[in-house]
């Protein structure tokens, strides 16, 4: 029984963080059919904003919040990860929808950007950056509807992009200036460190769980009911949902294909983001850290069957199962004594090594007879 | 039209007289009579910049000492050092691509560079086949022996070997079961492979062992294969590599494998300068083995890490690495002295059993061209450093591991011509 529980929670706290950072994923290339390949580099944006949230509630003034900074980042890591996501769509993949060749490039070559930019840039103006696009983003659609129509809307555009540019730069020295660790540019990979609530573990009946995994599940779990509902529930979600399934005739019926899009991107990159903080729990942040990570998300996507949230949930826990299963031999253990060539072969993979190999196979084997994945959606992408 | 041509004729000499002046203007300042130049050869981009430029602030700073001490004195006259730095970029055919610059393009009489055994074994092919020399200062697997190459690293029997035994006889966890974890490389499967036998001998068991692909993070199945092979806590015994260590240690310690619950891990790869990478309070009460550590408590200890600190800032440290290059260089020029010439063979011939008062304490060339070196064992503090808990006398260095089945019995001897890479002892 509690070597059945002991498997059971490895097996979801690895499917946890692959589903986690593959939920962005399967909304951008399941849904919209993008291929981001700087997915891994829009989590790796996110786990940089837990360090720098992080360094930023060593200050004195927030000191006392310490505690929380882990929370408030998966807001920040959200916002951050969303923003460069949108302007992403606005300037490169707007232009390249339908030839996914290009767009594969044109991602790759974005990922490189963004990895060489954390190395070189320091933290503080790389911060300053992003609020300035935050604030040049956001601030137009804040005015009222009588100076949007006006003719000299580029102007007051123009001037709120002057505004964002200001403050950004403000902003990047005050950062500077106060955390000395933001203030050079590193390759060097940084460390996150778990507040101390959420380090050591938690006994359930009888086992212990280290809490930053249980602190991954909540944050997927969380993750997936919000999103289901958004997609579901609310009438963005629909129009999105509309756009997937026949986008000329959302288009004529008044949809703005062209707001649903960058509203699409933008939350996938967003769940980017998330996914970053929960990784930056796991490891070292550096700037390969989201590279790591692009495989197992396309392979969860593709096995769970492209636009399918259920089929990536599914995919996931079946893949982290599988890991732990094969990995740790825990087949041998449920029963010890099976006969000796099965024993040997099952010895042979429980490395992680050959688990990893073992589960490529398989996955590999099983696309042969379902090409399309777990759930494959019937509607015209598919078809397409 | 004349006029214009004969001014451009007059810039261009004016101009290659600036070259040469500018050229001969670094050599000739001061007393030396002449300089020579010499080749250094690390990753400064890609993944391993992080770790080889320290290689190359530390022999920049050991060329700095020998100019000011009056420089390499050949023959009578005295020489300034300079050097051309190359960038390997963490990849491995530039390694010997840049190897073969230095040695046919640059005529540097020898090489200071490498820090993975996949670079000394992509560079090895050009130095023998060129009769060059590269000295290589890394901790490594050995089981090899090159007449063209200067081992200043450990070997491991001057650090696994001596470390085991500490585990199994002397640590807290002594007695225990051993698990070993390294990334997925020749490294760590060459070094456990070594363990295993060891343990063997010692009458220990291993119960587990386990390798992760370069780059995964994913640990869990580790753990918990550790928790299964080791319920009462044993010895882990640690060859991972970069910022593996990192997912390693965190999660570790989520998961309860703790000193304070019994579980000791020994580590290869983790110096000075990665524990404050992953951080000091992941690895409080864990172990290291090195031929150096910061922590020693010599003169000429504190003087290396006073005068890099000076040097390069006072948040640097140095580490094993960090030394064995500072001593290769030293020896270089120790052995270029006694030859009274810069010519290979001379200088290879004179390079073995030069002594030098290392960093560490005394080391000595051996005929295997690698290093008779101090093996100590540290425990991780709260601060950073290693507090130093034992320290063997000079380990002598076996190229060939005699604990491996595959070299067991042999020896390398390069001062002998009837011995050379590997005879049969």
């Amino acid at each position: 029984m509690e070597l059945l529980l002991d498997s059971l929670f490895n097996g979801v706290a690895i499917g946890s963080v692959l589903l986690v950072a593959a939920l962005g994923l399967a909304i951008v290339f399941g849904l919209m059919g993008v291929i981001n390949l700087a997915h891994g580099e829009l989590m790796m944006l996110g786990a940089y904003t837990t360090y720098v949230t992080q360094l930023i509630f060593k200050l004195p003034i927030l000191k006392p919040f310490y505690n929380s900074y882990i929370i408030v980042s998966i807001f920040l890591a959200f916002i951050v990860s969303g923003v460069v996501g949108i302007l992403l769509e606005k300037t490169i993949i707007r232009k390249l929808y339908g030839s996914p060749l290009e767009t594969l490039l044109a991602t790759w070559g974005v990922s490189l950007i963004l990895q060489q930019f954390v190395r070189s840039v320091p933290l503080a103006y790389g911060t300053g950056l992003v609020i300035s696009l935050l604030i040049g983003l956001f601030l137009p659609t804040t005015f009222p509807s009588k100076i949007k129509e006006s003719i000299n809307f580029k102007y007051f555009k123009f001037s709120s992009w002057i505004f964002a540019a200001l403050t950004g730069v403000l902003t990047g020295s005050l950062i500077s200036s106060s955390v000395s660790k933001l203030s050079r540019a590193s390759a060097r990979n940084v460390d996150v460190t778990a507040p101390s609530w959420m380090r050591g573990q938690v006994e359930i009946i009888g086992t212990a769980f280290p809490k930053t995994r249980l602190m991954i599940i909540v944050i997927t779990i969380i993750s997936v009911i919000a999103i289901t509902l958004f997609l579901n529930q609310s009438a963005w979600g629909m129009r999105i949902r509309a756009v997937t399934q026949n986008r000329q005739m959302s288009d004529c019926l008044g949809i703005s294909t062209e707001k649903v899009d960058i509203i699409t991107f933008g939350i996938g990159s967003g769940l980017a983001g998330v996914a970053g903080v929960a990784v930056s729990l796991l490891g070292s942040v550096g700037p390969n850290v989201g590279g790591n990570y692009i495989v197992g998300c396309f392979m969860v996507v593709v096995l769970g069957g492209v636009g399918n949230l259920l089929g990536t949930v599914l995919a996931s826990f079946g893949i982290g199962i599988m890991t732990d299963l094969i990995g740790a031999g825990r087949l041998l253990s449920i029963w010890p004594d099976m006969p000796l060539p099965l024993s040997n072969t099952i010895n042979f993979f429980a490395t992680t090594s050959m688990a990893r190999v073992m589960i490529f196979a398989l996955i590999v084997m099983f696309l042969q007879f379902k090409p399309t994945g777990l759930f494959p959606q019937k509607g015209r992408m598919v078809e397409n | 039209m004349r006029i214009s041509r004969r001014i451009l004729a007059g810039l261009a000499t004016a101009s290659l007289a600036v070259t040469a002046t500018s050229c001969g203007g670094g050599g000739t300042s001061g007393s030396f009579d002449d300089t020579v130049t010499v080749g250094i050869l690390h990753s400064l981009s890609g993944t391993m910049a992080i770790s080889e430029s320290t290689l190359v602030d530390t022999e920049k700073m050991a060329i700095e000492e020998i100019n000011a001490a009056g420089g390499v004195t050949v023959g009578g006259k005295s020489y300034k050092i300079e050097y051309i730095v190359e960038d390997g970029a963490s990849d491995w055919p530039t390694f010997a691509e840049k190897s073969k610059k230095l040695i046919d393009q640059d005529g540097v009489p020898v090489v200071f560079g490498g820090w993975t055994s996949a670079s000394r074994k992509a560079m090895l092919p050009v130095y023998e086949s060129k009769d060059a020399f590269l000295y290589y200062p890394i901790q490594y697997e050995a089981q090899e022996c090159s007449n063209n190459i200067f081992y200043t690293g450990a070997t491991p029997n001057q650090q696994s070997e001596p470390a085991t035994d500490f585990m199994y006889k002397r640590s807290p966890a002594a007695g225990g079961d051993f698990f070993l974890v390294g990334s997925d490389y020749v490294f760590p499967r060459t070094s456990n492979t070594i363990t295993k036998a060891q343990v063997k001998q010692l009458g220990g068991k291993v119960v587990g062992e386990d390798y992760l692909p370069l780059g995964n993070t994913e640990v869990a199945p580790i753990i918990s294969k550790i928790k299964k092979a080791l319920p009462e806590g044993g010895i882990i015994i640690n060859t991972l590599n970069g910022d593996q260590n990192v997912a390693f240690f965190k999660q570790i310690q989520d998961a309860g494998i703790t000193p304070s619950s019994g579980y000791y891990v020994m580590n290869y790869s983790i110096a000075e300068e990665e524990i404050s990478t992953i951080g000091p309070e992941f690895l409080e009460g864990h172990y290291g083995a090195w031929n150096y550590m910061m922590s020693i408590d010599t003169p000429a200890s504190k003087k290396f890490a006073a005068s890099f600190k000076k040097r390069w800032g006072s948040d640097r440290v140095v580490a094993d690495p960090q030394e064995s290059a500072y001593n290769m260089v030293y020896l270089w020029k120790q052995a270029v002295e006694d030859a009274g010439t810069f010519d290979d063979n001379a200088v290879r011939e004179a390079l073995v059993g030069q002594k030098f008062d290392a960093p560490q304490g005394p080391v000595e060339v051996m005929p295997n061209h690698h290093l008779s070196q101090t093996v100590r064992i540290g425990e991780i503090n709260a601060e950073g450093g290693f507090t130093i808990l034992e320290e063997t006398g000079v380990v002598l260095p076996q190229a060939w591991n005699q604990k491996h089945p595959s070299s067991k019995g042999f020896a390398c001897d390069w001062t002998d011509p009837s011995k050379g890479e590997k005879y049969k002892l």
